[in-house]
């Protein structure tokens, strides 16, 4: 089998406070394949973006990477020096972000942005650059691209934008792309497109994708591969029918049981107690311990190791391992 | 289920437009139509689910009903009176009865205020509760109605999480006991886990208080769980209106249609939603000729960009404007 785009391993990146150190993501390890959508899902503060981000070593200071390593394309990252890792960025990783707006310059044209990017990793005239930012235009489905290139972020929509966004992240064509959110401020009947034209990438260009979500509806229509994130670990993995059609950990369990789309009218959602600790309130042991109907005394003792239900499905809980011991 | 009672709130032809001003002397340019002929019935101790896409006019609706931005037209009546020909002044007890909670709680919050004051601002203002000591025993009931510790309730917004924050809000719209609550997307910023349990509290308050709700949100899972009616709503204006199963069961128009096959699942064996509909929401500075939807509407025929359609009956109790649906609901000759 050849080597995945992406193979993450022991991942831990901290963030200082006080004086002291906190880990915000702890031991995240996975692959993404080529052609793979693997979607790393939770809720907020789980790590997932801040996992994204040190992948590209991006994370912002005093943020770092504290351990473990990244393999994209074959590189290691983590020890490239900082002009190779920003030739890395771009054409072997890119990245799209939940807000258009804030990644794009406001006061530049849109096709002048990606002739830019164009231009800075490769020798190419500007209208040459430009004639393929036009044909990427129009690969992401932007209508009039020729017109449209000439606009300014804020005469888009922001739909439009998000694809705008998407053109740039492929204008280099990369192995493998980051989607941080990429639906999440659009409307439902936008976000219904978007997908369309990220599973069109995957299927014709055979990008491997990230996909970093809240939105399990989102990982549904996307992902291959799902890997649940708590509090800066991944509790659990698996395919896509198996983390959603078959949920082993307490917290995905509870997650599914909570959408509103799962539960009844006239009768109650199922809740998650409590709220999600911060890093510096991380217990020992299992994160999920405080907010578990499941907990053990000894999950406050060690945070368990994988237990796995296939060779692709694998959950890190104490109840479940015992469970399937007995 | 037993019928539809009575509306506590019934708004008809609603009209809400803000000016465009342009140059130096700030002359009137056009008309950003935001709401353009809206009606609506919000029925007493239920729920009315105000659902559409960003910018269609669903949270200027909202606005209008407590008169926070004027309404140029239309009567929204309560009790029997019209709350758009009241002076200012005679507003005052309306107020209190219609209370509104936003997305954001932060946004919505003092961040010098302990939240024991935010929460009791209103009752003084409305002469509720005797005294200080009064109000404050009144604040710790209401933090333990929406299940927050009475112990901090002299604690600031930061010191809350964001559930926590949104509980707030609540507790201060229902210190002035309203009977309306108006929820701007009041759930959209929280995580899954927390919004199942603001969920769960509205729901348990309407079942207490006999609260009705306008729930203003696009999140078409909510709608479906807690609405007991939707009303769909496309550039300033309804198109579809009716009983929440039946709507989402058989929707009538087709941006209904669109807009439901567009929401994901989370059931693995149901994959594949379809962006329907191409492009854009037109926008309402200049809302398209005839029907409204013509321009993205895969059934339009050459009717539709010349006449406007009405919201008309679609049997069942529901309302949709549409020709091809009142066509089909006609009362045969």
């Amino acid at each position: 089998m050849s080597e995945p785009v992406l193979s993450v391993r022991d991942l831990v990146t901290s963030f200082p406070q006080d004086g002291e150190l906190f880990p915000v993501v702890s031991g995240v390890g996975f692959d993404v394949a080529a052609g793979e959508v693997v979607a790393l899902v939770g809720e907020s503060g789980c790590g997932k973006s801040v996992t994204a981000l040190s992948i590209l070593r991006l994370v912002p200071r005093p943020g770092r990477v504290a351990a473990g390593s990244v393999r994209l394309c074959g590189k290691d990252v983590l020890s490239l020096p900082v002009d190779a890792m920003r030739r890395v960025r771009g054409s072997d990783a890119a990245m799209i972000f939940q807000e258009p707006m804030t990644s794009l310059n406001p006061v530049v044209r849109v096709g002048a942005q990606v002739v830019e990017a164009i231009r800075l990793h490769e020798r190419v005239s500007a209208a040459e650059a430009r004639r393929r930012t036009i044909a990427l235009f129009e690969s992401v489905r932007i209508p009039d691209a020729s017109e449209r290139v000439d606009s300014y972020p804020h005469q888009l929509s922001g739909g439009l934008k998000q694809r705008v966004m998407i053109a740039m992240a492929l204008a280099l064509r990369p192995k493998l792309l980051i989607a941080d959110e990429p639906t999440t401020a659009l409307d439902v009947m936008i976000q219904a497109q978007i997908l369309d034209l990220l599973r069109e990438l995957r299927d014709q260009l055979g990008t491997a994708i990230l996909l970093i979500t809240h939105d399990l509806g989102v990982v549904n229509e996307l992902a291959d591969r799902i890997a649940v994130m708590y509090a800066g670990r991944i509790v659990e993995e698996g395919t896509r029918e198996e983390v959603l059609g078959r949920p082993a950990h307490p917290y995905t369990q509870g997650l599914l049981a909570a959408m509103p789309s799962r539960g009844r009218r006239g009768e109650r959602l199922a809740e998650i107690a409590g709220v999600v600790p911060s890093p510096r309130e991380w217990p020992r042991g299992c994160p999920f311990q405080s907010r578990c109907a499941r907990v053990l005394p000894a999950c406050a003792e060690a945070m368990p190791g994988p237990t796995p239900f296939s060779p692709t499905h694998a959950v890190r809980c104490l109840a479940v391992a015992e469970e399937a011991r007995a | 289920m037993s019928a539809t009672p009575s509306p506590i709130l019934r708004v008809e032809g609603l009209r809400t437009w803000f000016p465009i001003r342009k140059g130096l002397l700030r002359r009137s340019a056009g008309w950003v139509r935001a709401v353009d002929g809206v009606d609506l019935a919000i029925p007493a101790g239920r729920t009315l689910a105000l659902v559409g896409e960003s910018g269609c006019g669903k949270s200027t609706v909202g606005r209008s009903l407590l008169r926070l931005v004027e309404p140029q037209a239309g009567r929204v009546w309560f009790d029997g009176v019209d709350l758009l020909a009241l002076p200012e002044r005679e507003l005052h007890p309306y107020r209190r009865a219609i209370q509104i909670v936003f997305q954001d709680p932060l946004a919505s919050l003092d961040p010098r205020m302990r939240v024991r004051d935010a929460v009791a601002e209103g009752m003084q203002a409305f002469g509720i509760g005797a005294d200080e000591t009064d109000r404050t025993r009144r604040v710790r009931e209401l933090f333990e109605r929406v299940r927050l510790d009475p112990d901090q309730i002299w604690r600031y917004p930061h010191e809350f999480s964001g559930g926590q924050r949104q509980r707030i809000c609540i507790a201060r719209a229902l210190a002035v006991e309203p009977r309306l609550l108006v929820c701007d997307e009041a759930t959209s910023a929280l995580d899954v886990s927390i919004q199942a349990q603001i969920l769960n509290l509205l729901r348990d308050l309407q079942r207490d208080l006999g609260l009705a709700y306008l729930f203003i949100t696009h999140d078409l899972g909510v709608v479906r769980y807690l609405a007991d009616r939707v009303a769909v709503m496309y550039v300033g204006q309804i198109v579809e209106e009716g009983e929440t199963e039946r709507l989402f069961r058989e929707p009538r128009h087709p941006y209904t249609r669109a807009l439901l096959a567009a929401i994901p699942s989370v059931d693995p064996a149901r994959r594949g939603v379809q962006a329907r509909i191409g492009g854009d929401v037109p926008s309402p500075a200049r809302p398209p000729s005839g029907c409204r939807f013509h321009t993205r509407c895969p059934e339009a025929f050459e009717r539709c960009p010349r006449e406007e359609p009405l919201l008309a009956p679609t049997g069942g109790g529901g309302a949709s404007r549409c020709f091809l649906v009142e066509a089909a609901a006609a009362p045969r000759r």
